[in-house]
């Protein structure tokens, strides 16, 4: 009873704040209605007991990356005016998307009525353990049968953040200060300042 | 608890509801009593350190006076900018306060006393902590203020830094467990130092690590010496300055709560949570709540005493420590541990 309660109270949210995502005029609106999205999200991945990639749903995307996208979209400064005015011109757009996404729902729908996905290799090497933790069970399938894969993911990840970093990094020409920490930490009020006891009316030389 | 309820003639569904509510209770009303004698604590041993006097007025020894500051602010009135988004300018206390009070469901208080016994309770420690940056950052915004907004801006990218060697740091402790179940954690800590010390401090491997995760704390939580957040020389009162009555004192008891989760966090990662200091069977008398309680509050003693010591950090150093050294020295532990793991555990 309270699993089906707790799917429904989970699900409606879902919905509910993605389609507020879309409906909200303010974009940190949206981006915050994102945010309960994820987290119901990972609601529902804990009732079908998957509650490792539900904890990660919420550490990355929650915690993490949906932080940034507040950050930008705070720092933004948004016309809503011109945001507006854009609707009519790319709803063709907006609407070719969405057929694609539904199209995409109903095959999906539709591979999953045929059968369960086959997880494991059929010797049963890395086939999920029953009655195991999921991280365990997540850990012996990408680190035995989708080893290739998992390490691929990773390189293109680190080429895509390399990318990122040179083509934000512009080497300024102009002489920068920069900053010794080390220099700094090490230095020592005898360094920096100098006892001095002048005769009256003498005054000091520096 | 669920038995005891089904002994009274509920059905199980009842009992376990019951149970689940009274557990909350029992574990949230201590934890505001709790923070309200920290904060009289923590005044305390300023007060000591800096040679004053601290709270001494209100109750025997001043013990009262979090209560009076409690009913004072409660009896402020409400002042909420007219240029300020409404809504979010009072979601984001109560979210601060609501995420404080989450991540104790999984704290184990004793072998049996933990209200959610999940298997991946370090995981859920770990994200729902990761939650906390929202109440500043949407309080930031939502005061439609200057300061609150560099606050915002500041909290947001100093918690992110953190919470990375954070991570790093509690997989090593994780792969010397080898479970992400906060009580078998405990469990297996039992002896670890020599054979007779209970906690993973007394490892070469693990106490630097200890060291960091004091640090990473001290940042995740906003305490002096990186309290750049609410910096007051600099940002007022940060994301707090348009707050006032109820709505900043749901910040300010968040804020402790939060300082005492990674105390307890501390303890029970590195120092051994409910046993005792040391694997000798009279100690076993003493309720482990007792232990607990006890590392907690030495751990919030640490972090008075830095408070009180400690000048602030520039921001770019706070950065720099958490991106340049943190995070390289938190992997390269992450190996160290795997491969001492793998050479010594796993060799066969």
């Amino acid at each position: 009873m309270i699993h089906t309660l707790a799917f429904y109270l989970f699900a409606v949210l879902v919905i509910a704040s993605g389609a507020m995502v879309v409906l909200a005029r303010n974009p940190v609106h949206s981006v915050l209605w994102l945010i309960l999205a994820f987290f119901n999200a990972a609601g529902l991945m804990v009732l079908v007991g998957a509650e490792f990639i539900a904890m990660l749903l919420v550490i990355v995307y929650v915690g993490a990356v949906a932080v940034l996208f507040l950050f930008v979209v705070m720092m933004l400064n948004i016309d809503f005016a011109e945001l507006r005015a854009g609707f009519i011109r790319n709803a063709p757009l907006g609407a070719v998307i969405a057929l694609i996404l539904l199209a995409e729902l109903v095959l999906g729908v539709g591979a999953y009525r045929v059968g369960i996905i086959e997880l494991g290799t059929p010797d049963g090497s890395a086939a999920p353990l029953l009655g195991e933790s999921n991280i365990e069970n997540i850990g012996a399938l990408l680190y035995g049968r989708y080893l290739f894969l998992f390490e691929m993911a990773g390189i293109i990840l680190l080429v895509a953040m390399i990318g990122a970093i040179v083509l934000t990094h512009r080497e300024s020409r102009a002489h920068r200060a920069h900053q010794n920490i080390g220099k700094q930490v090490a230095r020592r009020p005898d360094d920096a300042t100098e006892m001095k006891r002048p005769e009256v009316g003498q005054g000091v030389e520096l | 608890m669920t038995e005891f309820f089904q002994s009274l003639g509920m059905n199980y569904e009842w009992a376990w509801f019951v149970a689940t509510i009274a557990g909350i209770l029992l574990i949230a009303l201590p934890l505001m009593l709790g923070v309200a004698m920290i904060i009289y604590m923590d005044r305390k041993v300023w007060a000591a350190i800096n040679l004053r006097r601290g709270p001494n007025v209100v109750g025997p020894f001043g013990l009262l006076q979090s209560f009076a500051d409690g009913l004072k602010v409660f009896l402020q009135e409400t002042i909420i900018p007219s240029a300020a988004n409404k809504g979010l300018f009072i979601i984001a206390p109560i979210l601060t306060f609501t995420v404080a009070l989450l991540a104790w469901a999984v704290i184990p208080f004793g072998p049996e006393a933990v209200l959610a016994d999940i298997n991946v309770g370090l995981l859920y420690i770990f994200a729902v902590s990761s939650l906390g940056v929202y109440g500043v950052v949407i309080s930031g915004w939502a005061s439609n203020s200057k300061y609150p907004f560099f606050s915002a801006m500041r909290a947001s990218a100093q918690m992110i830094s953190y919470e990375v060697s954070i991570g790093f740091i509690m997989v090593c402790v994780v792969l010397w467990a080898g479970s992400f179940n906060l009580n078998e954690i405990v469990l297996a800590q039992k002896g670890h130092g020599l054979g007779f010390v209970n906690g993973y401090f007394f490892n070469i491997l693990l106490f630097p690590i200890f060291v960091m995760f004091f640090i990473s704390a001290l940042a995740e939580t906003q305490r002096v010496p990186f309290d750049l957040t609410e910096a007051e020389s600099e940002l007022v009162a940060g994301y707090q300055t348009e707050y006032s009555s109820m709505s900043f004192a749901l910040f300010w008891l968040g804020e402790y709560a939060n300082i005492l989760l990674m105390c307890a966090l501390m303890s029970i990662l590195f120092f051994g949570g409910w046993l005792p200091p040391v694997d000798w069977e009279p100690l076993y008398v003493v309720p482990g709540i007792v232990w607990l309680l006890g590392k907690i509050v030495f751990f919030f003693f640490m972090f008075s005493w830095v408070m009180a010591t400690v000048p602030r950090y520039r921001y770019d150093q706070l950065m720099r420590l958490g991106w340049k050294v943190f995070l390289p020295l938190s992997l390269f532990f992450v190996f160290a541990v795997s491969g001492w793991l793998m050479l010594t555990r796993f060799a066969a």
